[in-house]
């Protein structure tokens, strides 16, 4: 039976050797959901990821999308099934335009990427969605310039906007404005803002002013295991989390 | 039983020859990350000049020997200088094309200068006589390579860890950068260590050349099994190499008495079998 | 704007001109028939490499898979058609599907095992292959000839009408035939989503899994695509030629084709072209002037390209007009 029931990771354990990287995880991302995943370096905030992407597998414990076990499926089946995610460098084909990048993910989604015939862009109604999906990013002059010529903010809104293009139920965001100047960062959070709203977000992020703006579920992750979770204004009044944040180990 | 011991010997002894060739290859790979295609030809270069000083100057091997290998050292040092230096930078491809064109070169040189001949090394009456070891006699010749090998392995070991250029060498190979953010002069190191793989591929080309005979074209015949050594013991391990060496030695020898016909088929079907299991090596980390 | 007929920039067309470049190809090979009426058998050589040059493009140049081992599927596909021709029927075509179909076939299998592996371990396992291939057809001299190479190919007419002559008349067309429409096909495939999504691999493998493409699979098609594109040439060759010896699986010919790939600057069909006719032209004069030495021009010529034309000679224009734009 499939029920949005979104995203459900209960009792998720990862052991690298005889190291746990991250112990007895439940966590759960509805439709709609903006939850921001915090934690200090090396709290497992990315192998979290990894481990829900299907990079890396779990020890233990299960992951499930509406209801549909996700264990089994490799990297490129889960983003079929509907998990997506962008890099914490931004991971793009430099050297193709910003069009090619999103068609790239278009006809990944649509099944049509080994139609070795027909040019790629003579599908109609694709290149439409395209159009349609630049001007949502205000990209809709950059659709033609080469990845690599344009400045990193519009970057990431390029792979924000290619993730995008899979029409994922789940998207994962690992440091979305990392190594974007501060004077661009709003760019990023009005993307965000904008993110449909049967979408379910999950934000690993270092920067609380953007964090606090964007997310409505807050989540800390410390040495692998969740410390507290509670709404932006719990974990700001959350003694342990002041703590961590302000003795010293915040990067 | 005598087989096996044959097959041990003669085994061990290519083994020998095959990491004394391959070992200079494994650390440039582990240290520069350059694919050096060019390796096989400083042991043709030292078999070559062996060769000419030998038949055409009437050089006793034991001087013809060491002056073949410091000819390759001395054609290494400018080498890596002038060329390799640059390609440390390139991708994979352009190093790969970049040695093979250097390759080219060595061969076409000493096909110019010698001929397309083999290049035939006449062993010493001391080394070229045989004992005897009960089950079987065979040339001294044998013995030497195994005791030299052991030897090279040894003094490879105490170089990398008990003086300073070993420890310089580690860290290089740990981590570039740092090293040469904390002074070390990794430029010194990339030469003194690419010319030691160079001299000890010459020496391996000339003890070995009764078992991979020297001419023009040896570079090239011989590429893939010194490739191959350095795969499966992974790049940079200098045990590895040696492990990886020893054990390719046995099994092609083995598989020439046991299979014979089909011992290149078998060999080759073994290491393809291996890398796949084992894409990174002996002692890789798989991914 | 939001024009679906704006022309892309990855559109092959020169100076914006459709076909021009497939005009200048057609020409070319009518003038240098006409040039070099005594050379056919050679020009047909350039042409047979031409075609394995390309298969390798699209290996290496389009998916990024680096090998050293192409001449696997050539010569697989060269003995399979040879061996068809002799103990089938010597009708050329039919022996030309039983050539691409052996090289894909290897391509296949090997690629499996091969596809996983990166770097210098995937380009030491495709020398390996190749190793194997030569091995096989040295030992299985009842079958192959060995070491004397397979005799014995007698060709039919082509499709019935065209008879094989001594001057290569028919070869040379035929040949030609036969690149051209591998050559269209190829072009196609380049702007197709297939082509694009093996240049997304070839740029970012991570980020193609991350878009939910099959990497591994579609680098196991591309190497087969390009497998039997070379059993095609390696059948070509054997039918031309009638006799297949063991060099087919030789180290120098999957060097020599990447060289001239790289030449002519990998990623670009052109290029493959252009590489492939500049090296082989050079190869064949220094040849004949010092059958000895030529290796030694050979290097030289690697080691120029290699240091001062990396992306080769079909990325000069574009370096050049990037140069004048005041560009890097």
């Amino acid at each position: 039976m499939t029920q949005a029931t979104g995203l459900r990771v209960r009792g998720l354990n990862k052991n690298f050797g005889g190291l746990t990287v991250a112990q007895d995880i439940n966590l759960d991302l509805p439709p709609g959901a903006r939850t921001a995943l915090i934690g200090p370096n090396g709290a497992g905030k990315t192998t979290f990821s990894n481990l829900i992407t299907g990079i890396l597998t779990p020890s233990a414990g299960e992951i499930t999308l509406n209801g549909h076990d996700l264990r089994a499926l490799n990297e490129a089946q889960r983003v079929k099934a509907g998990v997506a995610k962008t890099f914490q460098i931004t991971t793009l084909f430099r050297d193709l335009t910003v069009r090619q990048n999103l068609r790239l993910a278009q006809q990944e989604r649509d099944g049509r990427a080994q139609s070795w015939f027909r040019r790629a862009d003579s599908w109609p109604e694709a290149e439409d969605e395209i159009d349609a999906q630049l001007a949502a990013f205000r990209l809709s002059d950059m659709g033609d310039k080469r990845v690599d010529d344009l400045a990193y903010g519009q970057q990431r809104l390029v792979e924000m906007a290619m993730t995008l293009m899979l029409k994922p139920r789940v998207l994962i965001l690992d440091e979305p404005a990392a190594g974007v100047p501060s004077s661009d960062s709003h760019l990023i959070t009005d993307a965000i803002e904008r993110l449909p709203d049967d979408l379910a977000v999950l934000i690993i992020e270092h920067d609380m002013k953007l964090v606090f703006q964007v997310a409505r579920s807050i989540v800390v992750l410390v040495n692998g295991a969740i410390l507290t979770q509670g709404t932006p204004d719990e974990i700001a009044a959350n003694q342990q989390v002041r703590d961590l944040y302000l003795g010293g180990h915040h990067d | 039983m005598s087989l096996f011991l044959n097959i041990l010997i003669d085994g061990i002894a290519y083994g020998m020859i095959l990491f004394m060739i391959s070992v200079g290859l494994s650390v440039t790979m582990g240290l520069m990350r350059v694919i050096n295609l060019a390796h096989g030809g400083f042991a043709l270069v030292g078999g070559a000049v062996a060769h000419w000083l030998i038949i055409a100057q009437g050089l006793s091997f034991w001087l013809a020997a060491p002056l073949g290998v410091a000819a390759a050292v001395a054609l290494a040092w400018p080498l890596e200088r002038l060329i390799y230096r640059r390609i440390y930078g390139f991708g994979d491809l352009q190093q790969v094309l970049a040695t093979i064109g250097l390759t080219f070169l060595m061969i076409a040189t000493v096909n110019r200068l010698l001929g397309s001949t083999l290049l035939a090394l006449p062993l010493p009456e001391l080394l070229a006589q045989s004992v005897d070891l009960g089950f079987r006699t065979l040339p001294l010749h044998r013995l030497v390579v195994i005791g030299v090998g052991l030897a090279v392995i040894a003094g490879l070991w105490l170089l990398i860890d008990r003086t300073r250029f070993g420890i310089r060498l580690r860290a290089a190979v740990d981590n570039r950068a740092t090293a040469s953010a904390i002074g070390i002069n990794t430029g010194l190191i990339y030469s003194a260590t690419f010319c030691l793989g160079a001299g000890l591929a010459a020496l391996g080309g000339i003890l070995g050349a009764e078992m991979l005979p020297i001419e023009a074209y040896y570079p090239l015949r011989y590429m893939v099994l010194f490739l191959i050594v350095v795969a499966v013991g992974g790049m940079g391990s200098i045990s590895g190499s040696f492990t990886a060496a020893l054990g390719l030695g046995i099994l092609d020898t083995a598989t020439r008495y046991l299979v014979p016909g089909f011992g290149t088929i078998f060999f080759y079907g073994c290491i393809i079998l291996f890398l796949a299991l084992r894409p990174n090596g002996l002692w890789g980390r798989t991914a | 704007m939001s024009d679906t007929t704006l022309t892309p920039k990855r559109t092959r067309t020169i100076a914006g001109i459709p076909f021009l470049g497939e005009a200048i190809l057609i020409a070319v090979v009518i003038g240098a028939y006409f040039l070099f009426p005594y050379n056919l058998a050679f020009l047909t050589r350039i042409l047979i490499m031409v075609l394995l040059v390309l298969s390798l493009d699209l290996v290496l140049g389009f998916a990024g898979i680096a090998t050293l081992g192409q001449a696997a599927m050539y010569g697989t596909g060269a003995y399979a058609a040879g061996l068809f021709a002799v103990h089938v029927t010597g009708a050329p075509l039919p022996g030309l599907v039983v050539g691409a179909v052996a090289g894909a076939a290897l391509a296949f299998l090997s690629g499996l095992v091969l596809m996983r592996a990166k770097g210098l371990t995937l380009i030491m396992l495709t020398i390996a292959v190749a190793s194997i291939c030569h091995e096989i057809a040295n030992k299985a001299r009842d079958v192959t000839g060995g070491a004397d190479g397979l005799r014995g190919i007698r060709m039919e007419p082509v499709a019935g009408l065209f008879e094989f002559d001594f001057i290569g008349k028919t070869a040379y067309w035929y040949v030609f035939v036969v690149v051209f429409v591998v050559f269209l096909l190829l072009k196609r495939l380049a702007n197709a989503p297939l082509g694009q999504s093996l240049r997304g691999i070839h740029e970012s493998p991570e980020r193609m899994a991350a878009i939910g493409a099959p990497v591994y699979r579609r680098l196991v098609l591309a190497y087969t695509l390009g497998g039997g594109i070379a059993g095609l040439a390696g059948a070509l060759a054997a039918q031309v030629t009638q006799l297949v010896s063991l060099e087919v699986y030789s180290f120098n010919l999957s060097a020599e084709a990447l060289i001239m790939l790289i030449l002519g600057g990998t990623g670009r069909l052109y290029g493959a072209i252009i590489g492939t006719v500049i090296f082989m032209t050079v190869h064949h004069v220094a040849a004949a002037a010092d059958p000895f030495n030529w290796l030694f021009l050979i290097g030289l010529m690697v080691l120029g390209v290699v240091f001062f034309l990396p992306k080769g000679l079909a990325h000069l224009p574009t370096a050049l007009t990037r140069l004048v734009r005041g560009r890097t």
